[in-house]
Parts: structure tokens; C-alpha cells; sequence
């Protein structure tokens, strides 16, 4: 047993209502855990789960008035967090606990400098100015791993890349050299390889400066890394809480585990992803049974009857805390009988191979930069420099690569959504950058489109009905009332949703089942080919399962061609066929998924597959560490455009950029590490 | 029959219904009546717009999502105290777009002639305050002529003193004494009237809302007293309460007195300033009717196709709103004053001259002013036309315009909505600034600043005549601080940056 003064933050029962007191939103409800000084304590959960609430309540930053502390107790190094004044809570904010967020656009002053915001905190709580602020802010810079900070200082948000800024801020929360870091989702909106970097650097900031941190994500991956203990909180409660090696190694609560179980990979090709059934309960009702009975397999009568107690078990002198019966001693369990795991017929193997449906060639897209008062085009941003794909029917391609390297501009250009600059783009035998107007109105029934965000990519003002309907009315698939009518009940059919969900708004949905919408609507018009612009990453782990099912079966079942765009790898290895990873504007390395999960030839599909936070730590992987970020597209550097991040970079790197190397017939990579034969 | 209970469903039934109701009485109650209906070109573009908006409330009722930030006004106190009061405005110009001719009695004569005087139905509810035309100034409440006159007395002798009014408290022998008992009796006879008007008014909608929940109106009376309504209606009843006891009052008084006053050549103060009403408000929403068309076809324009529509139509507002207004107001209203000057034969009646002059007005005050709506709608279309969803309809095949139509004109509405009701107080504003400064409306138009024109000599007499001012100012002031309260509740309910705080 630990010596209990070594409990840095001790919390106890917390409630946090929202809403009319009548009938409060319980988002946070009876929460506690402790974390030891100098540990990371995760806290895992999908989004609406009460995680963020969890930490706002811990600094008293709950939006009052519509959401309050209704309850338990916060205690600190032996001050009690929520008897304390809000001047007395303001000492404490930033010098004792900082917070990061997620979002580090617009968690950072636009007007101000980079050294102006670190000097305020300075200020406020060392009472460090002018000079010593000033050389203070520069060894924080410094420590983050800013290049250049002495220069960087005078820099504005806009100057730096969102790598940088998720730096800066996380220099400002060290600024009062706090003894907790509460860092929320810091990671969520950034690249794997940046991702990497900022893990490794907060690991590297506890071992130097021992302070606690609050990591709060929804990533499995990220708490396998790096994380003490973690706790698994689903709606408003913890409902698991251990050391990392026992949680990986035997996680209990039949959430977790499902958790595990819907996290996509190689080794689940050709079976369905386990999924999570129905979706967190409302929080607006005091709960008589255990909030997960609704989703549960394993659940039986008992579960629907009474709360599930707290319990722990002791292993190897840490303790294994679960709420659920299962593990209730005197209860006789039910045994569970396994489900079977359902299998999902790979469409490759069916697919016939003769051609392609969909040829890309040469395909660039340039945005000019221009100025003046006749639009004098100054410079050119080589969004999409160069792409070659050829995409079979019935296979799915995956477009891999970090933000800002041309994917999703790629994938437009495809649909002709953006006109490409030069290149051809064949849809059968038809080339579509010729067609115009009414011709090519016509032929994007064939073609179609799944946005990221299943918010933003339905018209809120419309019916689900009107939605599905506009591709059919477009196309003329169907002309009269009734005949659309049918069609629309089949299409949510085929999507998993029921017929009454025509008669409803796309805000009355959640997001997975708005990303089924949006599928729905691609498949009105009869497509060969859907382009899927990262259609999981706004979607929790479970949902994500469900829709990566869905796109699987109607691969399976109708013989569609994918192009998926994503910077998800395990998505990829679950999903793809052949993989297409790109770099500032051009394809590095294309070949078959297998050949480039497993054997990746190109230094930056190397790091780009190392840098991939995973679940299972038995292969003893090393991340390769990338120095700096994706270059501007504006101004590519010579030769390879790779070479300055190069860990292999060679002296002809920097003279041309690399032919295409054939390795077999699928292979193919652009590198010097590979002479053309 | 079946199709005949589909049809009531449709959302343009109801309003529909009252329309043409509207338009049917409009256009058959004169001749029954016995007087011959004028139609100003004001008038029609008033009913048409009215009709318009019946229009829309039926179909915002119909779809949730609009009725959704309409429910959310609706349940603020402040908001829905404005609307009452603006309804009383609201009431008082439509009354006073009614307009006619009275037959003049026949002198044998085959053909029946009418009065070149034009009346609405306004000036038949205050005929007393019309007709009561004094000699020149006098104060409000006044039995006497502001200043002394002298008269010639019985005798031969010559006096100077203050004459005894025509009007004003014509019945009291001795006005000294009997003066304010009998104010206190007239104002006291205005209250209980006002109040019986509220008593029945407010019963009668209780009444009507108990049936539409489904209640007993006993029960439905106490949840209103209570306060334990959704909409709040205890606060709506308690200033429909003030507003009608205050009109009672002064329509009481203004039997016997002139409540404010009476201006230069006699006439009540309180007339003027209530059918300015009229004016400012056919400036603040015609104007807008005009101002629309241009910014909404041009701001979407601009903003969806880009390249050199936009260049276009960017250069076209940029020239124009670095043109001073009021230089563009002032030329084109001079030049409409030459063309009436030129062309009497074209105007049957002097009304119908200043109205044309009134509309000349909208139209030229709606051109110089869509540049801001424009300027808005064109950075939001911008906005929208890189969201997904009009993205995919493109990826789908529709059509350019369907998508202008159907994905870009509904998402911009709510700007729309919010710069129409703000500009609405400020364009009452700019009447009174404009006919203050002689190129508003015509000088027989009734308006505020006309109003406020005549007083710049009167608050150089000595004693001040200053309640011409008063008068206009309460009246403006009353009208754009509701307007005001109506439109920020407006704008809280549809601003989406709002929205998302809240």
C-alpha cells in the first residue's frame, strides 16, 4: 500500500448536475480516484461520457449557471478544491493545476505574441517580468521543443503550425510550474507523427519536472503508451479503474472490453468489428440498474435489477477496481456463452480484376496565390502535384497521409468537385475533366462522396426524406411521389436505420447514425465508386466499428469501389485493399495493404507506421522520431520533397525527386534507397 | 372530401383563407358602404406585404425548425411586451391605409360625385380630433389660445387677452375651477372603458387558449395569474392593460380637449402624431421590400459563383456606398418634386401626389441602403458554399441554381430576418432626419419629421412651443425602443454565435 500523503489529488463522490434542478442532467455522477504525485492517470471514455466535466470540476471551470457541483468532495494536497473561493481557486489555476485543451487554434490569443501570453502567466503567478519573463519564457520555449524559441517568441498563433501551438500551449501550463497537468484530448486534433512528439514530450516533462498529469482521450492507443493508471468512465461514472498493465493484460467491465473488441486492425480483416448496440442512455433520471445493461452481452435478470456495486480485486499489490455484478462475490454469474464472431465475405476475392473502374493519371491540382486588384496570380500552392491511382471495382484504396498533404484535395478532384489543374481522371471509359455542364452533371450519379463531419455535411434545415431524395430528383431515378418514397425506405433499409427517421431533421440524430444518413444519400443515385473522406474520425471507437461494418457489407454486397481517405492506419490495415501513402502533393509508396503494414519501404511510411500509438505492446517497436512538420505546399523543398525530415536522407535526395521504383507488380515506391532496375 | 381535409393541412390554408377574407373586404365593403375606395400605391404594396407575412407565419408554423427560435421569442418577458406595443402601432397604420372618398350629397345631378378629401377608416375613429380645429397654438389641455389676440370687444373696445378656444373644454362655463375636476372625470370614465376593453379582450383569449389545450378556462385563468405559462402571458395581459387604458384616456379626453396641444394653424397635435404613425412605418418596411430583392440576389451571387460575378458585383456596392446618401436621396427626391410638379394631370387628389412621393422615398432609401445586407449575405454564402452538404449536392448532380435555391437562400434567411428588423427602427430614424432637413416626405405628408421641421420655429418663440417635439419624440421613441427590444430578441433567437453560448 502506497504511503497516503503521496496522494496528490484525491477525489470523492463528485456530482455535477446540468439543467433545471427539477430534472438535472447527471453528467458527472459519483466519480472519485486519486492520483499519486508524478503519476499519469488516464481517463478513458467516449465522447458524452462526462470525462471533460470531470476536470473542469476539479478547477471549479463548470459553465455556471447552467451546470453546478452538486456534490463530493476535491481534495488537493490537502486543500479542499471546492471550498475555495474563486480568488482564492484563481492562485491556484495555472501555478498549483494547469489545464491543456484540445484545441490549440483557439486556445491561444490571436492578438497576442507567443512570448506575451507565456510572460503573462509569468507574471501572475512568479511575479517574474522584463528580462528574467522574458529569458524564463525562452527556456520554456526551449524545453517544449520549439525550434529557435529565442526567435519564436516574437512570433503570433497564426506563424505556427498546430504541432507548434499545442507546444506553446503546453509551455504556458508549465509556466507556473504546476504540480498537475490536466491535459484534455491534447492530442486529438493533431497527426500521428506530430502526436507522437507531444506524447513523447509530456513523458519527458513528468520524468524532468515530477508532476502529476490528468490525461483525458478516448484513445486506447495513447493510454497503452504512456499512461500509470487509467480509469474508464461511461456515462457520468467510472466504471473500471487499474494499473495499465493489468487493464491491457485482462481488461474487466464488459464495456472495456467491447472497447478492445471494436478497435479495428489487420488481424480482424474478414470479420465484422465487434460493435456496442444502442447508445449511452440519457443522464436526466436517477438509475435503478446499471447504465450499460441496455448494450450488454452478458448482462442477465439481475443486472436489470439492482446498481452495481464498486469492486475491487488486488493483484500484484495494485488494486483492480470494476462496477459491475459480475465480479461480485456470493453472485452466482451466468456463464456466457461466447458470441460467434461474424464473418463478413471479403469482396477482393470476388472482385474481377480485369481493369480498373476508376484512372486517375498525373492528376494536379494548383491553387495560384493571388493579389492585387486583377487577381495577378504570385505563386501557386501545389496542393496535389502529381497523382497516379488505378482503383478496381470492388477493391477499396486507401489515401493515407498527414494533414495538409493534398488527400482530401486529391479526392475532390477526383469527383471534379475542385478542377483539376492538369491530369486525366477516367470513370469507366469516360474522362471526366473534359465533361461540363449538363454531361457531367449526369455522370456523377456514378460517383459520390462521405464527408468527415456527419454534422456539417447535411443541410440542418432539411428533412432526412428531402436529403435522400435530391441525388434521386438530380438524377431522375425516379420520377413519381410514390416511386421515390419506396426508394428512400430501402435506402435507410440498407443503412440499419427505420423508415420513420425520413420524417426527421439530421440534427435529431446522433453521429453515427447521421454518417449512415449521409452513406444512404451517397447510394441513392446508384454509385460505382465512393470516395470516403475520413468518415470515421468525428465517431467514437464503437461507432466507427458499426460504420466501417456497414462499409464492408455494402462493399459486399453491391460491389462498390472505395477510395478511403484517412490518417487512421489501423482503419486502413482493417479495411483496404491497396495502399496509396502521400507526401506534400505526390504518392510515396503504393502497393497491397499487406506488403505495406508489414514491409513499408519508404522512410516516411516507416514513420508514419511507427508513430501509430498500439493497443498490443508485445512487438517491441521503436517510433521513429520525425524532425519537424509537413513542409508548405507553397514552396516544396527540392528533391525529394521528404528529404529534410529524412532519417536516411542521402546527398542526391536534395538534387531530384525520385523515380518510380517497381518493386513486384504492385509495389511501388519513389525513394533513392530503392534504384530503379 | 378527402382531398378536401388534405387541404386544410397544407400550410398556406390558413393564411390563405384570412387573405383573401382581407382582400374581400377590402375591395367590397366601400361600395356597400357608400363611398368610393382609393387604392394608394402604398396601401397596396402595405396589404400585399401583409399578406406575405401571414404567408410565411403559416409556413415557419409548418416546419419545426423554423418554428423552433420563433418559439424562443415568444417566451421572453421583454420581448413580447415590445411586440404588444408594437402591435398598437401596427393597428393604428393598417386602420390608417384604409382609404376612401365620401360622397358628396347630390344635387340632382345623375352621376354621384365624392369628396376630394381622402379619409381612412383612422381618421373616422378619431373624426372629433380631426374636425376640432382651432384658431392657432394653444398648450395641452388648454381652454385658451396660447397667446394673447387682440379682440374687439361688445363695447368697441380694443383688449388684448387670451381668447376662450373653440373646442377646448367648449362645455364649462368657468374653466378655472371646473377644468380639472372634469379632466379628472373625462380620464376616470377612460380608465373603467379601458379596462372593460381589457376585461373582455383578455377573457375572450383565455378563453380561446383554454380550448386549444384542452382545459377549463378556470384553470387556464389561474396558470396565467400565476404567471405558470410558457409564453408569458400575465406580462402580456398587464401591458395590453396599460396600453389600452392609456389609449382610452386619450381618446376620452381628446372629446373635449386637445391632449397635446394644437399646432400653428390650429390643428390637434395628437392627430399629426398619430397618423405620422403611418409614415414611419410605411418607411421602415416598404423600404426594406425594395432593399431585398437587390441584396439577396446579388449577395448570394456574389458570394456562390465568385470569379467575376463577384468582381462585378463587388465594384457595384463598393461605388455605390462610397456615394455620400444623402446627396443620392436629396438629387433623386428633387427630381421626383420636378416630375409631380410637371405632371398634375396624373394625380387625382393631393394624397395621392404625396404619396407618390413617399414611395419615391422607399425606393430611393432601399436603394442606397442594400449594400450592408449585401455585403453580409455575400461573407456567409461564401461560408456555405464550402460546407459539405452543398458539396454533396453538388457531387450529386443538382442543378447551380436549385442549389442557390434550395441549400444557400434558407441558410442566409436568418441574416436576413435580423438586419430587416434592425434596420427597421433606423430607417424611421431617417425619415424624421430626411424631412428635417426638406428631401423627405412631401410637407402635407403627416410624419414625425415634418413634425419636428415645424418645431424648429416654435422652440424659437418665446414662451417655447415645445410640444409638437415632445409629441413626435414620445411617439418615435416609443415605436423604435420597441422596435429595438423586438429585434434584439430576434437576433438573440436566430444568431447562431449566440445560439451556441446560450
Amino acid at each position: 500500500m502506497h504511503d497516503p500523503s503521496d496522494i496528490l489529488l484525491c477525489v470523492r463522490d463528485l456530482q455535477v448536475h446540468f439543467g433545471s434542478p427539477a430534472q438535472p442532467v447527471r453528467a458527472v455522477d459519483g466519480v472519485s480516484f486519486d492520483i499519486r504525485r508524478g503519476e499519469s492517470f488516464a481517463l478513458l471514455g467516449e465522447s458524452g461520457c462526462g470525462k471533460s466535466v470531470t476536470a473542469l470540476s476539479i478547477l471549479q471551470l463548470v459553465p455556471a449557471p447552467a451546470g453546478r457541483i452538486a456534490g463530493g468532495e476535491v481534495w488537493f494536497d490537502g486543500t479542499d478544491l471546492l471550498g475555495q473561493s474563486e480568488l482564492q481557486m484563481r492562485q491556484i489555476r495555472g501555478s498549483r493545476i494547469s489545464m491543456i485543451f484540445q484545441e490549440p487554434m483557439t486556445s491561444l490569443n490571436p492578438v497576442m505574441t507567443v512570448g506575451e501570453q507565456i510572460s503573462e502567466v509569468l507574471q501572475q503567478h512568479l511575479d517574474l517580468r522584463g528580462r528574467a519573463g522574458r529569458e524564463r519564457s525562452i527556456e520554456l520555449l526551449d524545453a517544449v521543443g520549439l525550434p529557435a524559441p529565442a526567435r519564436r517568441i516574437g512570433d503570433y498563433p497564426h506563424q505556427l503550425s498546430g504541432g507548434m501551438k499545442q507546444r506553446v500551449m503546453i509551455a504556458m501550463a508549465l509556466a507556473g510550474e504546476p504540480d498537475l497537468l490536466i491535459a484534455d484530448e491534447p492530442t486529438t486534433a493533431l497527426d500521428v507523427t506530430i502526436q507522437a512528439q507531444v506524447l513523447e514530450l509530456l513523458a519527458r516533462l513528468q520524468q524532468d519536472t515530477g508532476m502529476a498529469i490528468l490525461f483525458i482521450t478516448h484513445d486506447l492507443g495513447v493510454v497503452a503508451d504512456t499512461m500509470d493508471h487509467v480509469a474508464v468512465m461511461y456515462a457520468g461514472q467510472v466504471v473500471e479503474k487499474a494499473a495499465r498493465g493489468a487493464f491491457f493484460a485482462q481488461p474487466l467491465h464488459p464495456y472495456s472490453r467491447k472497447l478492445f473488441a471494436a478497435v479495428p486492425g489487420g488481424h480482424k480483416r474478414g470479420q465484422l468489428l465487434e460493435t456496442i448496440r444502442g447508445s449511452v442512455p440519457p443522464l436526466d433520471r436517477k438509475f435503478t440498474a446499471c447504465r450499460f445493461v441496455e448494450r450488454c452481452d452478458e448482462a442477465w435478470l439481475r443486472c436489470h435489477e439492482q446498481l452495481p456495486p464498486w469492486i475491487e480485486q488486488s493483484a500484484e499489490g495494485e488494486s483492480h477496481g470494476v462496477r459491475c455484478l459480475r465480479y461480485a462475490p456470493d453472485i452466482d454469474v451466468p456463464a456466457v456463452t461466447p458470441g460467434s464472431v461474424a464473418v463478413v465475405k471479403d469482396s477482393a476475392a470476388s472482385a474481377s480484376r480485369d481493369g480498373s473502374l476508376v484512372r486517375v493519371r498525373d492528376l494536379k491540382v494548383h491553387f495560384p496565390i493571388t493579389k492585387g486588384l486583377f487577381h495577378r496570380a504570385v505563386g501557386q500552392v501545389y496542393a496535389v502535384d502529381g497523382v497516379d491511382l488505378d482503383i478496381a471495382s470492388g477493391r477499396t484504396v486507401a489515401l493515407v497521409g498527414e494533414s495538409g498533404c493534398g488527400k482530401t484535395t486529391a479526392g475532390k478532384a477526383i469527383l471534379q468537385l475542385i478542377r483539376p489543374t492538369s491530369g486525366t481522371v477516367h470513370y469507366r471509359d469516360q474522362d471526366l475533366t473534359r465533361l461540363t455542364g449538363k454531361a457531367l452533371r449526369q455522370q456523377r450519379a456514378h460517383m459520390q462522396i462521405i464527408f468527415q463531419d456527419p454534422f456539417s455535411s447535411m443541410d440542418p434545415r432539411m428533412l432526412v426524406r428531402n436529403i435522400l431524395e435530391e441525388g434521386i430528383r438530380a438524377q431522375a431515378i425516379a420520377t413519381r411521389a410514390e416511386q421515390r418514397q419506396t426508394r428512400v425506405e430501402s435506402l435507410l433499409a440498407h443503412v440499419g436505420l427505420p423508415v420513420s427517421a425520413a420524417k426527421r431533421y439530421p440534427h435529431e440524430f446522433s453521429g453515427g447514425q447521421r454518417q449512415r444518413i449521409a452513406i444512404a444519400r451517397a447510394l441513392a443515385v446508384n454509385p460505382g465508386f465512393i470516395v470516403c473522406d475520413e468518415p470515421t474520425s468525428a465517431l467514437d471507437v464503437s461507432v466507427q466499428a458499426q460504420t466501417l461494418n456497414l462499409l464492408k457489407d455494402l462493399q459486399a454486397k453491391m460491389g462498390l469501389s472505395y477510395l478511403f481517405i484517412t490518417h487512421n492506419l489501423s482503419v486502413v490495415d482493417y479495411l483496404a485493399h491497396e495502399v496509396a501513402v502521400m507526401y506534400l502533393g505526390r504518392i510515396v509508396e503504393q502497393g497491397r495493404v499487406a506488403d505495406i503494414m508489414q514491409d513499408p519501404l519508404h522512410p516516411y511510411t516507416q514513420a508514419l507506421l511507427s508513430a501509430v500509438p498500439t493497443i498490443d505492446k508485445a512487438a517491441g517497436r521503436e517510433v521513429i522520431r520525425l524532425a519537424g512538420e509537413l513542409p508548405s505546399p507553397i514552396n516544396p523543398p527540392r528533391g525529394c520533397h521528404f528529404h529534410p525530415r529524412c532519417p536516411q536522407a542521402m546527398p542526391e535526395c536534395q538534387q531530384a525527386y525520385p523515380d518510380l521504383t517497381l518493386l513486384d507488380n504492385m509495389h511501388q515506391v519513389r525513394c533513392f534507397l530503392y534504384p530503379a532496375n | 372530401m378527402r382531398a378536401m381535409i388534405q387541404l386544410h393541412r397544407q400550410f398556406w390554408f390558413w393564411p390563405l383563407l384570412l387573405i383573401a377574407g382581407l382582400w374581400l373586404a377590402l375591395l367590397a365593403l366601400p361600395p356597400l358602404a357608400g363611398v368610393k375606395a382609393v387604392y394608394l400605391d402604398t396601401d397596396k404594396l402595405i396589404f400585399l406585404l401583409v399578406s406575405g407575412v401571414l404567408l410565411l407565419a403559416g409556413y415557419i408554423r409548418s416546419r419545426e425548425h423554423l418554428r423552433g427560435p420563433w418559439r424562443h421569442i415568444f417566451r421572453q418577458r421583454r420581448a413580447m411586451i415590445a411586440l404588444v406595443v408594437l402591435l398598437f402601432f401596427i393597428v393604428c397604420g393598417l386602420l390608417d391605409s384604409v382609404h376612401f372618398r365620401k360622397p358628396l350629397p347630390s344635387q340632382g345631378v345623375t352621376q354621384q360625385r365624392y369628396s376630394v378629401k381622402v379619409l381612412s377608416l383612422l381618421d373616422i375613429l378619431l373624426d372629433d380630433m380631426r374636425r376640432n380645429v382651432e384658431k392657432t397654438y394653444s398648450a395641452p389641455l388648454a381652454t385658451h389660445l396660447f397667446a394673447k389676440e387682440t379682440v374687439t370687444l361688445e363695447n368697441g373696445d380694443v383688449e388684448r387677452r387670451y381668447v376662450r378656444l373653440k373646442y377646448g373644454g367648449r362645455d364649462l362655463t368657468d374653466p378655472a375651477s371646473q377644468k380639472w375636476p372634469n379632466i379628472r372625470d373625462l380620464a376616470t370614465r377612460g380608465v373603467v372603458v379601458g379596462a372593460i376593453i381589457w376585461l373582455v379582450l383578455s377573457a375572450g383569449l383565455t378563453a380561446i387558449f383554454a380550448r386549444h389545450q384542452r382545459q377549463p378556462v378556470a384553470v387556464m385563468a389561474k396558470r396565467v395569474y400565476r404567471g405558470d405559462t410558457d409564453i408569458p402571458w400575465r406580462s402580456i395581459y398587464l401591458s395590453l392593460l396599460l396600453m389600452l387604458i392609456l389609449l382610452a384616456v386619450l381618446l376620452t379626453l381628446s372629446t373635449e380637449y386637445h391632449v397635446l396641444g394644437t399646432d400653428k394653424v390650429g390643428q390637434d397635435v395628437l392627430y399629426q402624431s398619430i397618423k405620422s404613425i403611418r409614415t414611419g412605418l410605411v418607411i421602415g418596411t416598404l423600404t426594406t421590400l425594395v432593399m431585398l430583392p437587390f441584396a439577396i440576389v446579388l449577395g448570394v451571387m456574389a458570394g456562390y459563383f465568385r470569379s467575376w460575378v463577384d468582381d462585378v458585383i463587388q465594384y457595384l456596392y463598393t461605388t455605390l456606398s462610397s456615394i455620400p446618401g444623402v446627396l443620392l436621396i436629396a438629387a433623386a427626391i428633387l427630381s421626383i418634386q420636378v416630375y409631380i410638379a410637371n405632371h398634375p394631370a396624373l394625380f387625382e387628389t393631393a394624397l395621392d401626389r404625396a404619396d407618390l412621393r413617399l414611395l419615391a422615398l422607399c425606393v430611393i432609401l432601399g436603394i442606397t441602403s442594400w449594400t450592408t445586407l449585401c455585403r453580409l449575405l455575400r461573407g456567409e454564402t461564401l461560408k456555405l458554399r464550402e460546407m459539405e452538404y452543398i458539396q454533396a449536392a453538388t457531387a450529386l448532380g443538382v442543378g447551380q441554381f436549385t442549389i442557390l435555391g434550395r441549400h444557400v437562400l434558407p441558410n442566409v434567411m436568418h441574416i436576413v430576418l435580423i438586419i430587416v428588423v434592425l434596420d427597421f427602427s433606423s430607417l424611421v430614424l431617417a425619415e424624421a432626419v430626411l424631412s428635417y432637413i426638406g428631401v423627405g416626405v412631401d410637407p402635407s405628408t403627416l410624419s414625425w419629421g415634418n413634425m419636428i421641421n415645424g418645431a424648429r420655429l416654435e422652440l424659437a418663440r418665446d414662451p417655447v412651443v415645445w410640444w409638437s417635439l415632445v409629441a413626435a419624440f414620445c411617439l418615435m421613441f416609443s415605436l423604435v425602443l420597441a422596435a429595438n427590444l423586438f429585434a434584439d430578441a430576434v437576433r438573440d433567437a436566430f444568431d447562431p454565435r449566440l445560439r451556441e453560448q446560450g
